[in-house]
């Protein structure tokens, strides 16, 4: 089968390729949120102005990065349409409407409240604006709950059945709190928040190691590490809870993981492939290191399993996922940041008991902040890894166990896929490029403390909403 | 249960009908500045016409999301067919939104700004063009077998008919976006855009005329729902009033009123918008599949009315609390901080 003359194939491609950028964005929209929320929250508390200036910095980083999180967002929307109409027919009832929900309670809500957050600073008072600020971040987190809910809804399809090929909704509140949905959306929730405090600290770390304003970013760097000391701890440990799941529900999905192609039975000692070659064409692993007994203490904390593990070989060649080794190392990047994130926050933790963090010696580690700056991006790549265990795991159905992907594709001229394929690519390398370059520009700039702080002293804006803004024209343009 | 499934597709179809029209009237001025920035004298009057849609842009989009979710949940058929059969216009329009949606930003940052104004102004207009022909072909009517499935080909929506609707959409929004910024602006700027307003005015006129006369001589569907009984007395009104309502916006801007135009504007959206509903009503894929064929299981409709229904109100609000807060003329042409 020639990849690009089959319009399944295209249309898959550009679904993964338009999902993958998709998500580079709401990433930092969400997790960022939390932080503005809180940065401000101090700020109204002790008014001291150092925390105001964090609110306006970040919030330079968080509209770039929206706007892109929201231009990228729509094209996923309308893909459901225009490549897959059978899928979108068939489960329109419950899936399509979740997809509503999220426009009608998240979307509308952030969009709404953005404009107050980032250009309403002297327009209303403190109060209000850190009530937008505290609206947007729950506008985001809401839309992350709702597409997580769609998501595991298509892992383990509940509360109703096929019928003429229709998914028929009998019990909405089971479709909606489905086996995956809890776990899945706390996962997805931490993965966000840890993603963008170690983004937050590492750019802090930057500023540090260069001796650039050290002290007005070791606030910042020790607000993100508090939080971190709960959040990466607790990621391995939903992580963990995500991984029983799909022992339980999606058997095929764990074996891809574990590129585990015999069944274990129950009462035998299983180990733990660290690292493999898998083959799928001699559906066994060219070589594999493994750790004795790792996978019983994993599962269930001792040498033997109570139940079997599934190999591969169980299941149909037609009925199990294809790209083992994509699937197997994803997993294991995801596993290795999770612990390599925890572990920087541990040791930054000891140094900081130490008192090694105080203000004139914090930039005295600049290994400790060069691991930051090094684990800036990391989350990022775990989230992504994740989400590729997730959906090629599920593979081959869209819906598991119910509709397979290769019924669920609209038919189109692959002609047509793979000029839309060829075209979003393009325009998502130079999105992403730009991005970057004018990120790293905001970045390098720096904060700028010269801004009026609302509510004190003179302003240099009118602050009175009842009047207009002063024309702050050039004279020219006045008249 | 009889009475419920032909009440709670017409609900539906209502609710799309109202998000649709807020869309179109919102974004609508927000592409149709974009398209006029096109035309922008210097790179100040540029920057104002960006920072008049800085802090709506986004919810206006919004509109268009929630029209995509409203119809994939309570017309899932129709979704997936109409989208499926326009892949090539609704790519377009998708294309267009991208760079004009992340030139808000781009712009702000690049030091050289040629590019980003480009991609500002272009987006926007071939969003719109997008649109245009989505709308003409939906309009036109959608190749489908029995079950609803697309069985045309994908340059269906490519015809002189389409054309027309494409161009007189974006005369549209190149009206109200000049309207808008009669509203938003002052000094010259606002001279400029009483005039594109004027020009606007009669350009979409003649676009409105063109298509009353050709859709009922080319399409047969139409022409028999048009000359029905108790319709055909709504649509002799329809122009009529239309008329009039250009008259009216005509006088207002030539008197120099600020805020009318874009209230008369708005009418004659609304105007238009009701006139094809009822062209297009019962049918969601003219002439073939009714609402109630493509509707969504009842529970579903049920379900989403109290989900998104509900909400419906409190959207509203929270979006004229917006307006509300940055209301008054736009200045400074910067709005990064
Ligand atoms: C910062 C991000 C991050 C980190 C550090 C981890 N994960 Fe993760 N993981 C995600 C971010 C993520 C994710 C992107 O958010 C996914 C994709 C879909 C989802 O619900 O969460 C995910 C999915 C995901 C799945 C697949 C669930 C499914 O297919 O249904 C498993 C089994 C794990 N994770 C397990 C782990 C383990 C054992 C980790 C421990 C070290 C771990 N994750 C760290
Ligand atoms: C949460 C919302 C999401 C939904 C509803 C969703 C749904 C889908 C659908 C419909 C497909 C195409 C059909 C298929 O190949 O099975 C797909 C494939 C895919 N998605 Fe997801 N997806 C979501 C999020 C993501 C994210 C965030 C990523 C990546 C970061 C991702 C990665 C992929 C990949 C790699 C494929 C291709 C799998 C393959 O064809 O082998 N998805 N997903
Ligand atoms: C795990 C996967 C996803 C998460 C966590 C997520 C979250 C978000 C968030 C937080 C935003 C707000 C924009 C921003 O802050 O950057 C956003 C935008 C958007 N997303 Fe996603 N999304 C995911 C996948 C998808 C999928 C599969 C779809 C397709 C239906 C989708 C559709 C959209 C749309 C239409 C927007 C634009 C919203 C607007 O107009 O404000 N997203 N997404």
């Amino acid at each position: 089968m020639n990849l690009l003359s089959d319009t399944v194939s295209l249309s898959r491609m550009q679904f993964a390729l338009t999902a993958i950028f998709h998500m580079l964005w709401p990433v930092l929209s969400t997790g960022l949120a939390i932080y503005l929320v809180i940065v401000e929250a101090i700020w109204l508390k002790t008014r001291n102005p150092d925390y105001y200036y964090h609110a306006r910095f970040w919030s330079k980083l968080y509209v770039l990065n929206f706007g892109i999180g929201v231009a990228t967002g729509i094209p996923m929307e309308f893909q459901f349409g225009t490549n897959w109409a059978p899928f979108s027919e068939a489960v329109g009832n419950f899936f399509g409407s979740i997809i509503g929900f999220e426009a009608s309670w998240a979307f509308m809500l952030e969009a709404a409240f953005l404009g107050i957050m980032i250009f309403g600073w002297n327009r209303v008072n403190p109060i209000i604006h850190f009530i937008a600020t505290i609206l947007v971040a729950t506008g985001a987190n809401l839309s992350t709950f709702w597409i997580l809910t769609a998501n595991s809804w298509m892992q383990t399809p509940a509360g109703g059945e096929l019928v003429n090929g229709i998914f028929i909704v009998r019990d909405y509140f089971e479709a909606i709190f489905n086996p995956f949905m809890a776990v899945s959306v706390t996962h997805m929730f931490l993965g966000t928040l840890e993603t963008s405090l170690f983004v937050i600290g590492g750019i802090s770390a930057w500023y540090i190691f260069n001796q650039r304003n050290p002290a007005f970013f070791a606030k910042a760097f020790k607000l993100v590490l508090i939080v971190a000391i709960i959040v990466a701890p607790l990621q391995i440990y939903v992580g963990h809870l995500s991984g029983e799941q799909v022992l339980y529900r999606q058997p095929t999905k764990l074996a891809a993981m574990e590129s585990q192609w015999e069944t274990i039975p129950a009462g035998q000692a299983a180990d733990w492939s660290l690292i493999a070659w898998p083959n799928e064409k001699a559906e066994k692993n060219d070589w594999e290191i493994t750790i004795p007994n790792g996978l019983g203490y994993i599962l269930e904390l001792k040498k033997e399993l109570s139940a079997p593990v599934l190999g591969l070989k169980e299941f149909p060649p037609e009925n199990r996922p294809s790209l083992i080794p994509l699937i197997y190392y994803s997993f294991r990047t995801m596993v290795g940041i999770g612990f390599f994130l925890a572990g920087l926050m541990g040791i930054t933790v000891i140094q900081w008991l130490r008192g090694k963090l105080s203000q004139d010696t914090i930039n005295q580690q600049k290994w400790l902040m060069a691991g930051w700056i090094f684990a800036a991006p990391l989350g990022y790549i775990a989230v992504e890894s994740g989400w590729i265990v997730r959906c090629v795991g599920r593979q081959p159905w869209i819906v598991y166990n119910q509709i397979r992907t290769v019924d669920a594709a609209s038919n189109l001229p692959p002609g047509d896929v793979l000029v839309s394929l060829i075209g979003f690519a393009s325009v998502y390398t130079l999105l992403f490029f730009t991005a970057l370059y004018f990120g790293s520009r905001i970045i390098r700039r720096g904060p700028r403390f010269d801004l009026p702080i609302p509510g004190e002293e003179k302003p240099a804006v009118d602050t009175s909403p009842a009047k207009f803004v002063p024309d702050e024209r050039p004279v020219e343009a006045q008249q | 249960m009889e009475t419920l499934s032909y009440f709670l597709p017409q609900v539906w179809f209502g609710i799309l009908a109202l998000f649709l029209f807020l869309y179109v009237m919102l974004d609508g001025f927000d592409l149709g500045v974009g398209i006029l920035s096109l035309t922008a004298s210097d790179e100040e009057r540029r920057g104002l016409l960006m920072t008049s849609l800085s802090n709506v842009w986004d919810a206006n989009e919004t509109w268009l999301v929630l029209m995509g979710g409203g119809l994939f949940g309570a017309f899932p058929l129709a979704y997936g067919t109409i989208l499926n059969a326009l892949y090539i216009p609704i790519t377009m329009m998708l294309f267009g939104l991208i760079f004009r949606a992340v030139a808000f930003e781009f712009r702000e940052q690049a030091r050289r700004k040629f590019f980003w104004n480009f991609a500002f102004g272009a987006g926007s207009f071939t969003a719109a063009l997008g649109q245009g022909f989505a709308l003409g072909a939906v309009l036109k009517g959608i190749q489908v077998d029995d079950a609803g499935h697309f069985i045309g080909t994908t340059w269906d929506w490519l015809n002189l008919q389409s054309v027309l609707v494409a161009l007189t959409l974006i005369q549209g929004y190149v009206l109200i976006g000049s309207t808008y910024l009669v509203w938003k602006t002052e000094g010259e700027l606002q001279k400029t855009h009483v005039k594109t307003a004027k020009i606007s005015a009669w350009t979409t006129l003649i676009g409105a005329i063109l298509i009353t006369i050709t859709t009922p001589i080319f399409y047969v569907a139409t022409r028999t729902r048009l000359f029905d009984k108790p319709f055909i007395y709504i649509f002799a009104l329809i122009p009529i009033l239309g008329i009039l309502l250009i008259t009216l916006l005509l006088k207002s801007l030539n008197k120099g009123e600020e805020r009318t135009p874009f209230v008369w504007t708005i009418l004659l959206f609304l105007l238009t918008f009701i006139g094809l509903a009822l062209v297009v009503f019962p049918y969601i894929i003219p002439v073939k599949i009714t609402i109630y064929e493509a509707a969504a299981d009842p529970s579903a409709l049920v379900f989403m009315l109290i989900f998104t229904g509900t909400l419906i109100p409190v959207m509203i609000f929270y979006n004229i609390y917006q307006y509300f807060v940055f209301r008054g003329k736009v200045s400074g042409e910067s709005y990064g901080e």
